[in-house]
């Protein structure tokens, strides 16, 4: 059965319509990689999922709860954050907050959460729950290899090192899906590395992702699952092989040919 | 004689500092609800709240502190408000102007990244304002907070004009009646260790604030 079902997923912004009619399904452990070139839609797509950005049309199924569906009325903002809780995002600016250390940054949604699902229950259970939540936030910084850093700040830390932050933040409340995008664009190319790897090693039977990343190789050594976007349409969907040998569309060929272009100039 | 004048300055320096805390205590929130409309979605409110903004910014001080004192009297030919509280409202109204456009800046400053994340992470708006949004705003706008409270030390002299015996006037007088110069330069020296402590204060707090960047 689907983790996730996209139905005919919209959106315009003005008259420019940024998605157009997309749809696919994602199994349970799967990793897809959305690549495509800039202003095709990706970032809109993780958005929507999301709900960042509302879609205009189509639906969105979680584990057959239905977070997106045009037809139906509008959710309230009370149901819209928990469906939103459905998902966990990664962004490329990696959105820390500042004013809290590693190990604030990592508890503080899921203490928040935690209060208001304990509401009526003893003192003593809520310091329980706060407890796990602390003891999951050890756990997680140690996964992502920055147990030492728990009380540094944001500031104090290197690109890659707040990524991997915002990794285990994202990850502490336990999303069926988890977004990144373009997790590494905003990296020194030596800190990419080792962003890739914490994300490399999250992949398991329970861990569903969704990665819109330019690193191609990566995409093909990790995703079971590749998806190619342009100008807001799933021009190719396939297995790396699929997708990296015997790409169809046009629009595919010639963008792996701009990557190498890029690539080569890259070396020069 | 030196004693004598220095009690008579103590006195208007108490209302000097009545004015300035009260309006700290009124302008300070009422500033922050003025932000909130000035930044509403609903057009009607927003426009409404920049218009007084403007007003209130755009004309001095002094003429407002007028307007509220003789104001209702000669318009509504009701009692009006007493010297003080008229005073007062000037300046609460006149201050929570000035810091409601601070504390814009300070929220518009912050990118919208901080709200997006607060939001996948199922926070509700309430919680992304206070516990998110809020700090960073402070961290930001002390500097000119600090800038717009030592104004505001100088400013309650204005008070004056509705014949409130604050600290400058309490001087003029005393210079007017005793035909001596020298209590204008000790009341100097009163502001300027009133605005030396803020500016001392306003030091601490940034320092304080500074165990983190961005
Ligand atoms: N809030 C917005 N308002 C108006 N237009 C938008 C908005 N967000 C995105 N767009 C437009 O939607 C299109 C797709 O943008 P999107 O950011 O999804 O592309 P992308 O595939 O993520 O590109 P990149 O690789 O550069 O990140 C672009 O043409 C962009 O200008
Ligand atoms: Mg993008």
């Amino acid at each position: 059965m689907a983790v996730l079902e996209v139905e005919n997923l919209g959106k315009s912004f003005g008259g420019n319509q940024v998605l157009k009619n997309i749809s696919f399904e994602l199994e349970k452990g799967e990793v897809l990689a959305i690549i495509g070139s800039s202003g095709g839609g990706k970032t809109t797509l993780l958005r929507c999922l999301n709900q960042l950005t509302k879609p205009d049309s189509g639906s969105i199924t979680v584990n057959n709860d239905v977070i997106f569906d045009s037809k139906a009325g509008k959710l309230s903002d009370s149901e819209l954050r928990k469906k939103r809780l459905h998902f966990g995002l990664v962004f490329q600016q990696f959105n820390l907050f500042p004013q809290y250390n590693v190990f604030k940054n990592l508890t503080l949604a899921a203490r928040l959460l935690a209060k208001e699902n304990n509401k009526g229950k003893s003192l003593a259970e809520l310091n329980a729950t706060y407890a796990e939540i602390d003891k999951k936030a050890e756990d997680l910084l140690k996964k992502v290899g920055l147990t030492e850093k728990k009380t540094a700040y944001p500031c104090e830390l290197s690109g890659g090192q707040q990524q991997r932050v915002a990794i285990a933040r994202a990850l502490i409340l336990n999303p069926d899906i988890l977004c990144f995008d373009e997790p590494t664009s905003a990296l020194d190319p030596e800190l990419t590395g080792e962003v890739l790897r914490v994300i490399e090693g999250l992949k398991s039977q329970d861990n569903t992702m969704i990665i819109v990343t330019h690193e191609m190789e990566f995409a093909r050594r990790v995703a079971s699952k590749i998806m190619f976007i342009a100008d807001g349409v799933i021009e190719e969907i396939g297995t790396p092989e699929e997708v990296f040998e015997h790409p169809t569309s046009e629009k595919l060929k010639s963008f792996f040919n701009k990557s190498v272009e890029v690539i080569a100039g890259k070396e020069e | 004689m030196f004693l004598d004048v220095t009690l008579n300055l103590l006195e208007g320096f108490k209302l000097t500092i009545l004015i300035f805390l009260i309006t700290l205590v009124g302008a300070l929130p009422l500033g922050l609800v003025i932000t909130f409309g000035s930044m509403s979605k609903i057009k009607f409110i927003k426009g409404l709240t920049k218009g007084f903004v403007w007003i209130v910014r755009g004309t001095p001080l002094m003429l407002q502190i007028i307007l509220v004192f003789y104001g209702p009297g000669l318009i509504f030919h009701t009692n009006g408000l007493g010297r003080l509280p008229a005073v007062l409202v000037a300046f609460i109204i006149n201050y929570a102007c000035y810091f409601s456009e601070i504390y814009r800046g300070g929220i518009e400053s912050i990118s919208q990244g901080q709200y997006e994340a607060g939001q996948v992470l199922g926070m509700t708006k309430t919680q992304i304002f206070f516990k998110v949004i809020l700090m960073q705003v402070v961290k930001r706008i002390i500097p000119p907070m600090g800038n717009e409270i030592i104004t505001l030390v100088k400013d309650t002299s204005l008070a004056r004009v509705v014949s409130c015996v604050e600290l400058l006037k309490a001087a003029q007088d005393i210079v007017g009646l005793k035909a001596i110069i020298w209590p204008i330069f000790y009341i100097g020296a009163f502001y300027l260790l009133f605005t030396g402590f803020l500016t001392l204060l306003f030091g601490f707090i940034e320092k304080k604030l500074n165990y983190y960047k961005g």
